[in-house]
């Protein structure tokens, strides 16, 4: 079997389990229920849709964030991207209160382009021959934009919001709260169509050029699509890290850079790994869960110290 | 026919290119050498839009350098960058791929890929098609780039020391098959060297640049003498004539 059939399969077999997994008990022998029905329709399915979007979505937008920048460590949430989201949804949410949700979103998304054109302006001076510069000061970076956050919900009393947006989990997700989120999964897609401009752009600016691509053009649109995914994300179940870092990595090792080849393999191991922690999250403390951000923290900091002694046996 | 008038370029506040003027009619092999630091480099990235003009102007036959369309410059002039990022996981099928994008933009044909083969073919890569980049030696790597830059397939070449990391045989066959390029098809090359034998046994021409300034510029018998390598390089390396060629005493 292709790789790809034993990934869909996976994905699915996970997908259908999720749905009977939660604090209700529900099993496949009661679907035919009314209230088995209801808790599917209007919980359990957009849970499970809310997990996959998320996964594919965060793991593509590290993806390209790795190609534009040329280093394989970085991601959205350690490089202000969703602090830039938080602080610009709280800001709206002081300013225009009564504004609609699609707006909030829409400026949030914007905050977070700011946030990460700010993030390439500043790393782009640094030396390429140390690579862990760029997370590094990505971390400081991120980290002060957060601080200004927390300093204005404190200020406002809204600290309780951070605190929401701050750790990822599912536990609230039902149908009409998440589906703002199968935008961050277009842009997910849309990015595959332009799948090639994104491998040339991790060639460099001068390749680009040569090549007729307008460079600054097809970084923008890169950081458009990372700056709405992460937006979303955050606003809608919270930031969740290591996705956008770990996925990639691990995609790149098996199948190389050529984004077209490793797109739809990112997407999968994204949603399969955020959709198999958010059962291991559900499991952990039956009837209880634990915040999904919790459980994929500890699997991603495990995965990123392998990849960083990994990568010091690879010096060549 | 490239033509470059009056162009002066600056870093910093210091001077990099100082008023050079040159015309590289279409057709032939032009070998620019010189110093470390001259500004070779500069001028041929200049050349081909990768740094902005300050000064000066560049046209590629009815094209400006700096406001035509990039996608037309990009089917017209190619060049090979003197270092290339060397940690990508593509393939060298992928890389060398990359050089039709500018004709395919995304949809490869069937002749996009016939080009891609037959470049691979023409150096050597292809029992390395499907190896990774970053598993590569550098002379393999080099030959690669050299190979995404010929299926780019366009009238212009700029190639800046397209030699680095090869061996000998795979310098020779790279200098053949360009000069084959420049008399079968017309093709224009540029190309900076810093091994003078090999400038002056495949170059029709030869420019010579130091700090900034074009000082040299002709048929290489005529400009390559003891007393231009003592100015321009200042080292007294000896040269003998041999079969009517300048060759230098490393
Ligand atoms: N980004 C930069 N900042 C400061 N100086 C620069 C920069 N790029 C080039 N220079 C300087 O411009 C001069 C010309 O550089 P260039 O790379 O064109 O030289 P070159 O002739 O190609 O040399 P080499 O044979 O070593 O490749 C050098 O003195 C170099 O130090
Ligand atoms: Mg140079």
């Amino acid at each position: 079997m292709s790789r790809t059939a034993l990934g869909v399969l996976a994905l699915s077999l996970l997908f259908v389990g999720s749905l009977f997994v939660g604090a209700t008990p529900l099993s496949p022998m009661d679907v035919t229920t009314p209230e088995a029905r209801a808790l599917i329709w209007d919980s359990r399915l957009p849970r499970a849709f809310a997990v996959v979007l998320t996964g594919a979505s965060l793991a593509i937008a590290g993806q390209i964030m790795q190609l534009i920048a040329r280093n394989r460590f970085v991601e959205p949430m350690t490089a202000g991207t969703g602090q830039s989201a938080m602080l610009g949804l709280l800001v709206v949410s002081v300013c225009l209160p009564a504004a609609s949700v699609g707006l909030k979103m829409a400026l949030s998304a914007f905050a977070a382009l700011i946030g990460s054109i700010g993030f390439f302006a500043i790393t782009r001076r640094l030396p390429p021959e140390e690579p862990l510069l760029v997370p590094l000061v990505g971390i400081v970076y991120g980290g002060v934009i957060g601080s200004a956050a927390v300093y204005i919900g404190f200020q406002l009393d809204m600290l309780q919001y951070i605190d929401i947006w701050l750790t990822g989990e599912f536990s609230g997700t039902m149908r009409g709260r998440y589906e703002l989120l199968w935008i961050a999964g277009l842009a997910a897609v849309l990015s595959y169509l332009v799948a090639d401009q994104f491998s040339i752009l991790g060639l460099g600016e001068t390749v680009s050029l040569n090549l007729g691509l307008n460079y600054r053009q097809v970084v923008l649109s890169g950081l458009v699509v990372i700056s709405v995914v992460t937006g979303l994300t955050v606003v809608t179940v919270g930031a969740i890290p290591f996705i956008g870092l770990v996925v990639p990595n691990l995609v790149s090792r098996l199948v190389g850079d050529n984004l077209r080849r490793s797109l739809p393999l990112t997407a999968m191991a994204g949603a399969g790994l955020v959709l198999a922690s958010d059962i291991f999250a559900r499991l952990v403390v039956h009837p209880f869960e634990v915040p999904v951000a919790t459980v994929i923290g500890i699997i991603g900091a495990a995965v990123f110290l392998w990849m960083l002694y990994g990568r010091a046996q690879h010096v060549s | 026919m490239i033509e470059v008038q009056n162009l002066s370029h600056d870093i910093h506040g210091a001077p990099i290119l100082r008023d050079i003027s040159v015309t590289v009619p279409k057709g032939g092999v032009t070998a620019l050498v010189g110093p470390n630091g001259a500004g070779k480099s500069t001028l041929l990235s200049l050349m081909a839009r990768l740094i902005p003009r300050q000064q000066g102007r560049i046209t590629v036959d009815e094209l400006v350098v700096g406001e035509s369309d990039d996608k037309d410059l990009a089917r017209r002039l190619a060049i090979l960058p003197q270092t290339v990022h060397a940690a990508s996981r593509l393939t060298v099928r992928d890389l060398v791929g990359f050089g039709r994008y500018p004709y395919h933009r995304g949809r490869p044909t069937p002749d996009d890929r016939a080009m891609v083969e037959d470049g691979m073919r023409l150096f050597d890569l292809l029992p390395l098609a499907e190896r990774s980049l970053d598993t590569l030696s550098g002379g393999q790597r080099q030959r690669a780039f050299v190979a995404m830059t010929y299926v780019q397939d366009t009238d212009y070449l700029l190639l800046d020391e397209p030699l680095n990391n090869l061996d000998l045989a795979a310098s020779r066959a790279l200098m053949a098959r360009l000069r084959d390029l420049a008399d079968n098809k017309d093709r224009t090359v540029i190309i900076v060297l810093h091994d003078i034998n090999f400038a002056t046994a495949y170059a029709d021409r030869v420019l010579v640049m130091k700090e900034g300034r074009l000082c040299a510029d002709g048929a290489p018998q005529d400009v390559i003498t003891e007393t231009l390598i003592q100015s321009v390089f200042e080292t007294d390396a000896p040269l003998r004539t041999v079969e009517g060629r300048p060759v230098v005493m490393v």
